[in-house]
């Protein structure tokens, strides 16, 4: 476990995991024997990829049809195959990876959801801007504040304050991103030629000092008393 | 803690890191279904999906789907 967001450096999908390295023996029968079919070769090996890409296709497509109303059905079935083509291509890749701790067709998926949910929002933020100003701060004051209480009101404007002068140019510029203005991380990371590791870990600095900044006020979650 | 300032300020506890909660999102997702301890077992997962909305949607993706087809 990291007390603090390390960074990492993923150039495409997600990283290995720190969390033990060894592939260890899959407790359960059919997770065995997709390793072993996998790991063969010729037409065992063949049908085994085939198998595979149904599954991850079947679940990419779950993901997709519950946003068909943000994306629209034109599409959707080629958006499938592309996130599950993505999927079984780092599967293959990270094999080596899989430790027996859960069955293979739920490692398996996880690469499928993660694939197709990155295609879904950067099909539904392509060709609009990201706000990277103060765009959600008047959106939040009619969140926080609709009866206008003065406690909130009072907080969201030490916490616009602590924003502008706690944080670094970038951490403010990653804040407003994905806190305010609720960009997806993968977006973002696109958008500045990074990743979502490396920008979580700036949010997660950000709320740090924020949270610290608020507290000395005597005000926010961390405040004493 | 009201919901907005929650989602600003995220969970303010020890979390992993995003490629941490992807390395284990397999093993939690199981033990969610299993009905056992998830966090206990794999601390820091649950404060991280809490406060990163992008690994909270692929969980909960996950989890459903893996509940659905017998996982």
């Amino acid at each position: 476990m990291a007390a603090e967001v390390s960074q990492t450096n993923r150039l495409a999908g997600p990283a290995a995991g720190s969390r033990g390295q060894a592939t260890s023996r899959p407790s359960d029968h059919e997770s065995r024997d997709w390793l072993a079919r996998l790991s063969s070769s010729g037409s065992e090996r063949d049908a085994a990829l085939a198998e595979l890409h149904a599954l991850l296709v079947g679940a990419a497509r779950f993901a997709l049809n519950r946003r068909v109303s943000q994306l629209g059905r034109e599409g959707i079935a080629d958006l499938a195959v592309q996130a599950a083509n993505d999927a079984l291509v780092s599967i293959l890749d990270r094999l080596e990876e899989y430790r027996g701790e859960s069955r293979f067709t739920t490692w398996a998926w996880k690469f499928a959801f993660y694939e197709a949910c990155v295609a879904i929002r950067k099909r539904r933020w392509l060709g609009r801007e990201v706000p990277v100003e103060d765009d959600g701060w008047d959106a939040l004051a009619r969140e926080a504040g609709p009866d206008r209480r003065v406690e909130q009101m009072e907080l969201l404007d030490a916490l616009h304050a602590a924003v502008d002068e706690a944080l670094t140019p970038h951490q403010r510029r990653v804040f407003v991103a994905l806190a305010l203005n609720e960009v997806p991380v993968d977006v973002l990371a696109e958008r500045l030629g990074t990743t979502r590791g490396a920008l979580y870990k700036t949010l997660h600095e950000a709320r740090g000092r924020l949270r610290a900044a608020l507290a000395a006020q005597g005000l926010g979650p961390d405040a004493q008393g | 803690m009201s919901e907005w300032l929650g989602r600003l300020l995220g969970p303010g506890r020890p979390e992993v890191t995003c490629d941490e909660c992807f390395a284990s999102l397999d093993r939690y997702v199981e033990l969610e279904l299993e009905r056992s301890d998830a966090d206990a077992q794999l601390p820091g997962m649950e404060a991280h999906l809490e406060g990163c909305p992008a690994c909270r949607e692929e969980h909960d993706l996950l989890l459903a789907f893996a509940r659905d087809h017998g996982s």
